[in-house]
């Protein structure tokens, strides 16, 4: 019962808050995002699941009683967490507590509207990770477009409605497109399946129990669904060429919607292609090998290229999270103890960083109201911790050790290079890890300009250190990083664990 | 006893004949009636009492199977109750919208008692056994309908809504009875049970005869579902006529013409026996496909909210009418029962959407998605409620409105018309266009010029509040209709 109780924790406080007069509602929204963080946090402490949750593992929190019936289908409430989707939980209340504290500065109209779609939003991502039957799962997965269609359209910048209507138009015609293609696989597995829970499909898939529908053989039935989820995923993910909504959202939208969004909205793609196709659909994954490793390469190099190419902060971060998710697809591909789960560890170790990041930017443009790199040099000496959280930020995405960044790619690129089931592994691996060049030379140069040197920026305000309550926030963040790279086994047993099962099929390997 | 509890089973359709005639007593002794409070609360009390009853009986299981009454004329069953339940919601909703709407209004009496005669005439069409109870009823539901478009009677639109509205309803009433006076004279009967029973000889005997007859009924109905090539009556009525009336007929005035279509089509012409003569899964297959991409496409070009809603309630149509094309005797009933399922929930969100409409005009804030530019800073709640209905309309999961539209195409792929339940998916995903416009309206842009609203109108935000907060509890709760329903669609077989 914990998980519906922090569902429902969230979804009071924000009723209370949409109602509560704005001056009062930063202080609420903090309040109610409390408990559920602490209830997350002692979920992880008292976790008692083991294996994976749709291959009968031991399910932890688990809730299960019938919803509706439909012919012979029954739609049943399940919930409950295993070791791949309690970290997503524990980094979505964390991520949200904090992106709440960090608007105290940035949201200064419409406050109670605001707070409350921030909870309405964390209530709908705890369902996304906790939801164990597809159609409840869908449910929670569609509601997390509809506050964040609204903090991007009425807080964001000046492009924000063109880019609220693109990010709600791509993603929902994507969730059609993998709302067809499960259901295709539902209906392919006919009487062997009583449901439309996730743990029955999965098992049933994998004792190769689909079979054809209508003139569709079962090969070919499983392909296009793969082909179809893969599609609908990857545009949430997002990789190359499903990313052009990513800039403009992202840009556009309020510096806490930015968190949310690349810090946990980013990893509902990953973390639906792992629970889907990557679990469901081994063999599938298998003949597509070398295509997904191709999309996957292209996502971490062109992505690094286009952040390089960019001169606005926002726009930087923006793009890297394309080469970062890159990372994540590469991993899972690789169908090994440690590329499935080094892929699982960067989605919690990305969204700090990028949430990180994120944040800082934001701090940075409350004050100086400009985002352009060529436009600032030497704010390290007006903004000293800011900068100093800066480095650590950029540090941490490009892999220094003892920071989560490095930990999660040491394990992908492990994985990656020993996979037996993509074939030329090192070759790709070896590719990729160039892209970690290129991250490191636009943070670089974009540090060196923005950061360092004698201080310019021709203002008629002041321009000071960040306010306190600006800088918790991204002083916990990077604690969080640091505790996460140098003791990684925090999350990644939980994690490795829960992805045994999903490699043993396809022979596995470290 | 048998006797009593018979009569116990007609106390929906009972509740609203008794608390209409309770205004006519209220009107003859009080002409004019200043206590506007006490004339909304006995219709929305006659019709809560409607739809509890119908409720208790339906999830009692008392009608099951079908009670016959008045010799086999009327007849009590699952399906007859689901829709009197729907019929009792939208009134009642309707009825305590109006208090506040139609405050400054002439003849409010006569406005109620319209409302509840013409409920009553709908909760006969759903318990209609024979044709000729089908036209007395449908008369006794439509008359009434025609007077309150008109209601405004100073406002040139909604006058001529009206005359539009009832030269098209009567043309379309002289149809459907002659195509009943044509199966009458194929079949010899008008007992829709016996109908069926002479369906077989009828096809083989007079198939011609037999077959124009039934294409003429099914014209009738389509007329009272405002579904395409019969619909252009639609958008004028409910623009022109009082919102909240608006509501009432798109929600309950469609229900009712689909629970006839429904009866007199499964139970009257069986399939197996009248192909021959003319197939009319088929005719309502193309019905169908039209009706939903033809109010979709309409919906989107609109630049005003309520005409807007009119083309999205004949969209709406469409999908119900999956219900009857991808009937197939051998499926249990699931499509047919998620017809019922999905005109349930649509009478909460649907009604809910004009009644947001009528508090717009109450407030006068314009027709047009520009008036609602910026209307979330000054009602929150109400808009909260309206994006609601938009989204769940749109078909997603905020609201019932995901799990209806779910169970049609689900059922329809199950009864083998995948096609069917693709055309449906994706005018719904284009669907989602048109709703948000009123959405990003309301919350996202800025009003062209700062405007006042004047007041809080209690009723009419109780009614559109409740009508939201239904529609999401819908979401999980559904549970509590759809074996039922599934049982009635079975049962009807």
């Amino acid at each position: 019962m914990l998980i519906e109780a922090l569902i429902a924790l969230c979804l009071v406080g924000a009723a209370v808050v949409f109602l509560a007069p704005n001056r009062f509602a930063h202080k609420l929204a903090v309040g109610f995002s409390l408990p559920p963080l602490v209830i997350s946090l002692y979920m992880y402490f008292a976790f008692d699941g083991s294996g994976n949750a749709l291959l009968g593992g031991d399910i932890a929190y688990e809730t299960f009683t019938q919803w509706l019936q439909l012919g012979s289908y029954t739609v049943n409430y399940h919930m409950g967490l295993d070791g791949i989707s309690l970290p997503l939980v524990v980094l979505s209340t964390i991520l949200t507590t904090l992106a709440i504290l960090s608007a105290w500065t940035p949201i200064d109209e419409r406050q109670s509207q605001f707070y409350g779609l921030m909870l309405f939003l964390e209530a709908s991502l705890i369902g996304v990770f906790g939801a164990l039957d597809f159609l409840l799962w869908f449910v929670f997965w569609e509601a997390v477009l509809i506050p964040m269609y609204f903090l991007i359209g009425i807080w964001g910048g000046p492009r924000r409605k063109y880019a609220a209507i693109k990010f709600f138009v791509y993603t929902n015609i994507a969730s059609i497109v993998m709302f067809i293609g499960y259901f295709a696989l539902v209906f392919g597995l006919g009487d062997s399946v009583s449901s439309t829970g996730l743990p029955e499909i999965a098992q049933a898939l994998r004792a190769g129990q689909l079979g054809s529908l209508g003139i569709i053989g079962p090969d070919a039935l499983a392909l296009g669904a793969f082909v179809a989820m893969f599609l609908g995923f990857a545009v949430k993910v997002p990789v190359v060429p499903f990313h052009t909504w990513l800039p403009d959202a992202h840009v556009e939208a309020p510096t806490p919607a930015s968190v949310m969004l690349a810090g946990v909205l980013l990893k509902m793609g990953t973390y639906a292609l792992l629970r889907f196709n990557f679990t469901m659909l081994p063999g599938q994954a298998e003949i597509l090998a070398i295509p997904i490793a191709v999309i996957a390469v292209i996502s971490i190099i062109y992505g690094a290229l286009l952040a390089l190419a960019q001169s606005d902060l926002k726009r930087i971060v923006a793009y890297s999270s394309v080469s970062s998710m890159g990372y994540v697809i590469l991993g899972l591909i690789a169908y090994t103890v440690y590329g499935v789960g080094g892929a699982t560890f960067q989605m919690v170790a990305h969204g700090l960083i990028s949430g990180l990041l994120f944040m800082t930017v934001g701090v940075i443009y409350n004050t100086t109201h400009t985002r352009m790199v060529g436009d600032m040099a030497g704010m390290a000496e007006k903004m000293p911790v800011t900068a100093g959280v800066f480095v650590a930020g950029a540090f941490a995405y490009m892999g220094l050790p003892l920071m989560a960044g490095f930990a999660a790619e040491l394990f992908i690129f492990l994985g990656a290079f020993e996979s037996t089931v993509l074939p030329y592994a090192p070759l790709f691996t070896a590719v990729a890890m160039f892209g970690i060049v290129i991250v490191a030379g636009y943070l670089l140069w974009a540090m060196q300009r923005s950061l360092f040197g004698p201080f310019r920026l021709e203002t008629d305000y002041e321009i000071g250190p960040a306010a306190l309550h600006d800088v918790v926030p991204l002083v916990t963040l990077v604690l969080l990083i640091i505790l996460l790279g140098s003791a990684p086994m925090v999350f990644f047993e939980s994690i490795q664990d829960a992805t045994l099962d999903i490699v043993a099929t396809l022979g596995g390997g470290i | 006893m048998e006797h009593v509890s018979n009569w116990l089973l007609l106390a929906p359709a009972g509740a609203f004949v008794v608390s209409a005639m309770l205004l006519f007593v209220i009107d003859s002794f009080d002409p004019e009636s200043k206590h506007d409070t006490l004339l909304a609360a006995v219709t929305t009390a006659g019709a809560t009492v409607a739809m509890v009853v119908s409720a208790a009986l339906l999830l009692s299981g008392v009608a099951d199977p079908g009670v016959e009454l008045f010799g086999g004329q009327l007849v009590v069953d699952g399906m007859s109750l689901i829709f009197t339940f729907i019929f009792g919601s939208v009134t009642a909703l309707v009825g305590l919208a109006s208090a506040d709407y139609i405050e400054d209004l002439p003849h409010k009496a006569e406005y109620y008692l319209l409302v509840l005669l013409a409920a009553t005439g709908m909760s006969l069409m759903a318990s209609a056994n024979s044709l000729a109870v089908v036209f007395v009823a449908l008369e006794l539901a439509s008359l009434p309908s025609y007077a309150l478009v008109a209601y405004l009677k100073t406002n040139r639109g909604s006058v001529e809504a009206a005359l539009k509205y009832f030269l098209v309803g009567a043309l379309s009433s002289s149809i459907l009875a002659y195509g009943i006076s044509l199966v009458y004279a194929a079949t010899g009967s008008l007992l829709l049970p016996d109908v069926a029973a002479a369906a077989g000889e009828a096809t083989d005997l007079y198939a011609g005869v037999f077959g124009v007859g039934i294409l003429m009924v099914l014209a009738g109905f389509a007329f009272k579902t405002a579904s395409v090539p019969f619909h252009f009556w639609a958008p004028e009525a409910y623009e022109g006529a009082p919102a909240p009336i608006s509501a009432f007929l798109s929600s309950a005035s469609k229900a009712a013409g689909f629970v006839v279509a429904f009866r007199v089509f499964v139970v009257a012409f069986p399939i197996d026996t009248v192909a021959a003569s003319v197939d009319w899964v088929l005719a309502f297959q193309v019905l169908a496909v039209v009706t939903m991409t033809l109010g979709n496409f309409a919906a989107a070009t609109q630049e005003n909210v309520k005409r807007m809603l009119a083309y999205s309630s004949i969209g709406h149509a469409g999908y119900v009418l999956i219900a009857l094309a991808a009937f197939s005797p051998g499926t249990e009933g699931l499509v047919l029962g998620s017809g019922m399922i999905h005109l349930l929930v649509y009478g909460f969100m649907n009604t809910g959407a004009f009644l947001f409409i009528a508090l717009a005009e109450y407030w006068d804030v314009g027709r047009t998605f520009r008036d609602y530019n910026g209307l979330a800073k000054e009602a929150p709640v109400a808009c909260v409620a309206m994006t609601v209905f938009m989204f769940s309309l749109a078909g997603l999961p905020v609201g019932g409105g995901f799990i209806s539209k779910y169970y049609l195409f689900a059922g329809a792929v199950g009864a083998g018309f995948w096609w069917l339940a693709l055309v449906g998916a994706v005018n719904s995903a284009l669907s989602l266009f048109y709703y948000s416009r009123v959405v990003k309206a309301m919350w996202i842009d800025e009003p062209d010029e700062p405007r006042d609203i004047e007041g809080y109108p209690t009723a009419l935000y109780a009614a559109v509040v409740t009508a939201a907060v239904v529609t999401v509890v819908l979401l999980p709760g559904i549970l509590i209709f759809d074996n039922a329903a599934f049982d009635a669609a079975a049962a009807l077989l």
